[in-house]
């Protein structure tokens, strides 16, 4: 639970989390520990010794808020190994993610594979939009 | 006044200047200034909000701007340096002189990636990879493993042949000349050039990679071909479009600056080879 208090307490830090968006967030977390119950469309997956952890878009929550200065509702959440994968939808239905931002994906399932094989073992940094070190 | 050669054509004095003068912006900081800008602008550009660096009209004005940013800084540390610029339809191997010791290294070992040759391999010290989407803080590349094949030059030649700057709905699944170059459409220029490179240059934080800026002065010069190929069409949208940097609007984050300020490059630099105008083309 570590990582994904600190992914809240650098969404807050920013400004972009409502309280609404802390709730959802926490929501998810909790989600993601109890498969009795998974929502359509959530991942929770091993792939290549990594976890990846997909939880849909939740319509107004804004949970999603700030990443790309302005709160865009219907993208998912994507974790590889509890922390965060930044990920953007195109016009046409196809995805990329900041670790393959320029080649598109049909799903965020590949897209979170194609993460894990391009990070070959390395920890994603913390979800910091202007950029840091890890 | 500037005048931007073809990488393939530089003097060796020339690459060591050039790459002496990276590590030196690299030392003082400005270097990574450069790479969170550009982060910060890939994240935010979104196909349905504000856009304004990528998948947008604005990609290619905005890529100007940062490279004409860039240069300046650069020719503040030698006032002899310009950005090269490296054309991927002629030099589209990884045995390319781009690539070798004496200039920007070659690709990364199987293990992980790692840059293990020239001035910017992390081994050599002076170029670590500080604003990084990840915990590696060492030059990555992958030459030709993310895609098979470089653009061909008949592929660019399709791409220019479009008179049509750009088309709505102004964003990557736009038709038109400023789209299929930056390759969201079509046989796909620009980005499949990102995916050949790899490591880094796949990524949000690409101008870690010192090619970026060889990469993105060829994709300039491509404009600038365009225009001369088709002196009858402009930058478009002309005015009054939500979340697109119109042909008049100011363009963060100088916000000093529009698209129409940077339509032609001869107030700041020109190239080895200009472009020919299409009257001039079409008598050969």
């Amino acid at each position: 639970m570590n990582k994904i208090t600190r992914r809240q307490a650098l969404g807050t830090a920013a400004g972009a989390l409502s309280a609404l968006g802390i709730a959802g967030a926490t929501a998810h977390a909790a989600a993601a520990d109890s498969r009795a119950s998974i929502p359509a469309g959530t991942v929770d997956e091993v792939y290549q010794g990594r976890r990846i952890q997909i939880t849909p878009a939740t319509s107004g929550a804004g949970h999603h808020g700030g990443h790309h200065g302005g709160g865009h509702d219907g993208l998912p959440t994507v974790r590889i190994d509890g922390r965060e994968l930044h990920v953007m939808r195109n016009a046409d239905g196809t995805w990329i993610s900041v670790v393959n931002h320029y080649e598109t994906f049909a799903d965020p399932t590949s897209l979170a594979r194609a993460a894990v094989r391009e990070l070959q073992g390395a920890v994603l940094a913390p979800f910091a939009p202007m950029g840091g070190t890890a | 006044m500037t005048v931007r050669k073809n990488q393939a054509a530089l003097t060796p004095e020339e690459k060591r200047a050039f790459t002496n003068a990276l590590l030196e912006l690299k030392r003082t900081g400005v270097y990574d200034r450069f790479v969170t800008t550009h982060n910060g602008f890939i994240m935010a550009d979104t196909d349905s909000g504000d856009r304004v660096g990528h998948r947008s009209p604005s990609f290619l004005p905005w890529h100007r701007r940062f490279l004409l940013e860039f240069e300046a800084a650069l020719q503040k540390v030698d006032p002899k340096v310009s950005l090269p610029y490296w054309d991927w339809t002629a030099d589209r191997t990884s045995r390319s002189s781009l690539w070798a010791a004496d200039f920007l290294g070659g690709t990364g070992r199987a293990r992980d990636g790692q840059v293990m040759d020239g001035p910017f391999a992390y081994a050599a010290g002076k170029f670590n990879v500080n604003v990084r989407v990840d915990g590696r803080a060492y030059l990555r590349r992958a030459l030709g493993e993310g895609v098979a094949e470089l653009p061909t030059k008949a592929e660019v030649e399709a791409v220019l042949s479009m008179p049509v700057y750009d088309m709505a709905p102004w964003n990557s699944s736009s038709n038109g000349f400023r789209n299929h170059l930056e390759g969201w459409r079509g046989a796909n220029l620009h980005n499949r050039v990102h995916v050949w490179v790899g490591g880094q240059m796949a990524t949000g934080v690409s101008p870690n990679d010192p090619v970026f800026w060889m990469h993105h002065a060829y994709v300039d010069k491509l404009w600038a071909e365009w225009q001369a190929r088709h002196p009858k069409s402009t930058y478009l949208p002309a005015a009054g479009t939500t979340n697109v940097v119109d042909l008049n609007d100011t363009m963060r984050p100088w916000n000093d600056v529009t698209p129409a300020d940077l339509l032609d490059h001869r107030k700041f630099y020109t190239f080895d080879a200009e472009p020919v105008p299409a009257a001039a083309a079409s008598q050969r």
